[in-house]
């Protein structure tokens, strides 16, 4: 049967496949780094869904602690692409 | 609470998910990306809070939402018109080759790999969707969160994401501590920090000497919560970070960051070296490598957690920076 929290599951595939088509095909630097971000936050729907017991139960810690890693490496993969986003423009406005 | 009621919730939440999703990855303008996306974060925090992630809710709001926002807000401020806007300029085209972009057959053939990709991920979306189906009507053993429940009394503290991130799991939060070292070390060799802001006025000062001792209790009290509540070093850290954005944007010049250089590498480092300390120490007591004592592991998962809440702070200052820092003692090699 069909519970509400399939419903967080199901979204988070098409926020995943959302920004897979993005960081494809949009031709901003900046957006796409957005776009890796929004595709991240629909894998960590996946684990979080999974990881859903019910209302009354526990949910499973382990999917939580690796979705707490992922959002700490993601943020500091996109600090390090900014800072090669910035660079790439200066060098480009240098030429 | 009323499931139906419940169930109105979540659909109105999913719906705004999938909307501000589709609106953050479709807006032409980049700023206007960078702010829905922000807003994106925070509708999903409550969905982390309605789907019983607390842990997870806290560090969306703060590392997700909050300084993911701060870092691309500050990008797209300085870069106005390169590598933004969403024609090509940002592959260095030339002006002549720019015109062969435009000519019918390259038009065609983009088109066609425009669909071809978008193909590709809706039978992508369609394989995800039939794989999580499987996996959430499959009734699962669940030998890893039972084994989790089981020894928790032995893991020195009582909330079950910090017992697997600091004990249980601790290679992988150690390594996660060196993924942001090698990360601040890459902006350092890539750049150096963007020209500070300008002082702020009165109001905002104000604002100010009220926020930045609140942060820093709160981020105080995420730590040391995180024991038994939702909580931990990484909202500890990005609430501390916070207070120092803050401190920048009001055109303070040092920001809660020590003025020497050598001072400024050992809290970078603290973080995951202290952690490998502790590792080396159970090693040398004959214990496997981050096998805590019983006794001793509240104690040292707490040691852990705050050096680590100081590395995070100040690298996710320093992403904010944008590199390496200026005007500061001088060190040359």
């Amino acid at each position: 049967m069909l519970t509400a929290h399939w419903l967080y599951g199901l979204s988070g595939c098409l926020i995943m496949t959302f920004g897979l088509r993005a960081v494809l095909l949009n031709d901003s630097l900046l957006q796409r780094i957005i776009a890796l971000n929004v595709m991240g936050t629909g894998v960590f729907m996946i684990l979080i869904t999974i990881a859903y017991r019910g209302p009354d139960a526990a949910p499973d810690p382990i999917p939580h602690a690796l979705v707490l890693t992922g959002i700490v490496v993601a943020v500091s993969a996109t600090a390090l692409a900014l800072t090669l986003i910035r660079r790439l423009t200066e060098e480009q406005d240098n030429d | 609470m009323n499931a139906t009621n419940m169930l109105f919730l979540d659909i109105l939440l999913v719906i705004a998910l999938l909307s501000l999703a589709w609106a953050t990855l479709t807006a032409t303008d980049a700023r206007r990306s960078v702010i829905l996306f922000i807003a994106f974060g925070l509708v999903l925090t409550l969905a982390w809070a309605r789907l019983l992630a607390p842990d997870v809710a806290l560090a969306e709001a703060a590392i997700g939402a909050g300084l993911s926002g701060a870092l691309l807000l500050a990008a797209v401020q300085h870069h106005p018109r390169r590598a933004l806007s969403s024609e090509r300029q940002n592959t260095g085209k030339l002006a002549n080759e720019k015109q062969n972009d435009s000519n019918p057959a390259d038009l065609k053939s983009s088109v066609a790999i425009r669909w071809t990709l978008t193909l590709f991920c809706i039978a992508l979306a369609f394989v995800l969707i039939w794989a999580l189906l499987q996996a959430l009507s499959s009734e699962t053993s669940d030998t890893l969160a039972q084994s989790v429940s089981a020894n928790l009394a032995n893991s020195g503290v009582s909330n079950p994401v910090t017992a697997v991130l600091l004990n249980f799991r601790a290679y992988d939060t150690l390594l996660e501590l060196a993924v942001l070292l090698t990360a601040v070390l890459g902006i350092f060799a890539l750049s150096e920090q963007r020209t500070g802001y300008l002082p702020a006025g009165p109001v905002f000062n104000g604002l100010v000497s009220w926020l930045v001792p609140a942060l820093i209790l709160m981020a105080g009290y995420l730590l040391w919560v995180g024991a038994h509540a939702p909580g931990g070093a990484f909202q500890a850290g990005a609430t501390l970070a916070a207070a120092g954005v803050i401190l920048r944007l009001a055109g303070k010049r040092n920001i809660g960051l020590p003025v020497s250089k050598s001072y400024l590498n050992i809290i970078l480092v603290i973080g995951s070296g202290l952690f490998l300390l502790v590792g080396l120490t159970m090693l040398a007591l004959g214990r496997p490598f981050l096998d805590y004592p019983p006794a001793m592991a509240g104690y040292l998962i707490l040691l852990i957690e705050t050096a680590a809440m100081i590395s995070i702070a100040a690298t996710l200052i320093l992403a904010f920076l944008g590199g390496r820092p200026r005007n500061r003692e001088d060190r040359s090699c």
